[in-house]
């Protein structure tokens, strides 16, 4: 496969030489492992004075801890409107705040210049998407054990044969719309910036930044939020 | 019981992705006029109707939402987030279309 140079790749040489004589491509990885490594260092510094006590007052500065608690109370807030379900919130809002900051970095990582997003891969977005689906009948088979196909039965015991088929469907299509819609708005916007950039480097490609700007955190809000709204599904006892 | 229920669906999962292992090599012959027209047409059409329909249905969500917050100024933040999860998941189903003249045009 052709792909174009990128920071990561010129960084992560070694290893690539390696994995591509082992007959991998390594291409589409490099770019995500940069990322993660990125955001475990920025856990790790960010969180030092947190493991280190029980109770930390804060103290009025702007610094590193200071977002990132801003950032994780936010967002616990957040899941916690959306998930109602007994314990929940605390059990998923690990998984649900590491795919937030995780598609987050990468789609934000195709408005520099060099750099291709990760998650223009459909390999990342598809595995990010089974992640979801296999927890969230995780989730529902732990919670509900048998009863969890009543859910999939619908309000009326005679409408069954009807509701079954379509909710398998509609469950199975899932992980497919969410791979399909990060990918898609992804590739797409990379595409259109690379166009306007080859065309006028100069002035032109602002407001296609912009719009990629709006996009990737738009995009990883909605994947989280949906994420989040198929957990509180398969969680809830049916009324 | 879990531990088998989870390696059940691992597996149910792993065993989906059979269908790419039998894919042949694409035809690397060349393709008559008829095909390329075709190919092209679905491609530029693809993305123009479905946004054709996105964009009506973007336009409905947003003035129900809009009459929304000038009834009620202050459940304007109540308004705002749901009116963003209803735009996107309009607009995935275009994105849908564009995903599908990438493939078409990848096959010209």
């Amino acid at each position: 496969m052709e792909h174009g140079i990128t920071w990561a790749g010129l960084l992560l040489k070694p290893l690539n030489e390696v994995l591509a004589s082992w007959g991998i491509d390594p291409e589409p990885a490099d770019s995500a492992l940069f990322v993660a490594v990125l955001l475990v260092a920025l856990a790790y510094v960010g969180g030092r004075k947190f493991r280190q006590q029980a109770m930390v007052e804060p103290d009025g500065k702007v610094s590193l801890p200071f977002l990132m608690e801003m950032t994780v109370d936010k967002m616990l807030g957040f899941f916690s409107t959306i998930i109602h379900a007994h314990g929940g919130v605390r059990r998923v809002f690990p998984l649900l705040g590491a795919f937030a900051l995780f598609i987050l970095a990468n789609n934000l990582l195709g408005l520099l210049p060099g750099f291709n997003p990760p998650t223009d891969q459909y390999n990342l977005t598809l595995a990010l998407a089974a992640i979801v689906f296999v927890t969230a009948h995780y989730l529902g088979l732990k919670e509900h054990r048998w009863g969890y196909i009543k859910k999939f039965l619908g309000p009326l015991w005679w409408l069954a044969p009807l509701m079954l088929p379509i909710e398998l469907v509609s469950h199975l299509v899932r992980p497919l719309s969410l791979s399909m819609r990060l990918f898609g708005n992804l590739t797409g916007d990379h595409q259109v910036l690379a166009l306007f950039m080859a065309l006028l480097p100069l002035g032109l490609p602002v407001p296609f930044m912009g719009l990629g700007l709006l996009v990737s955190i738009l995009q990883s809000f909605i994947f989280v939020v949906l994420a989040a709204v198929y957990f509180q599904d398969a969680l809830e006892h049916p009324h | 019981m879990k531990g088998k229920i989870v390696a059940f669906l691992l597996f149910f999962l792993m065993v989906q992705a059979a269908p790419l292992f039998a894919q042949e090599a694409g035809a690397a012959g060349k393709r008559g006029d008829l095909a390329v027209l075709g190919l092209a047409l679905g491609a530029g059409l693809a993305v123009g109707v479905a946004a054709m329909g996105g964009g009506i249905g973007q336009g409905l969500a947003t003035s129900s939402a809009l009459e929304g917050i000038a009834r009620n100024p202050s459940a304007s933040d109540k308004i705002f987030t749901p009116m963003i999860l209803g735009l996107a998941l309009i607009e995935s189903l275009v994105i849908y279309g564009l995903v599908i003249a990438f493939i078409l045009q990848a096959k010209i």
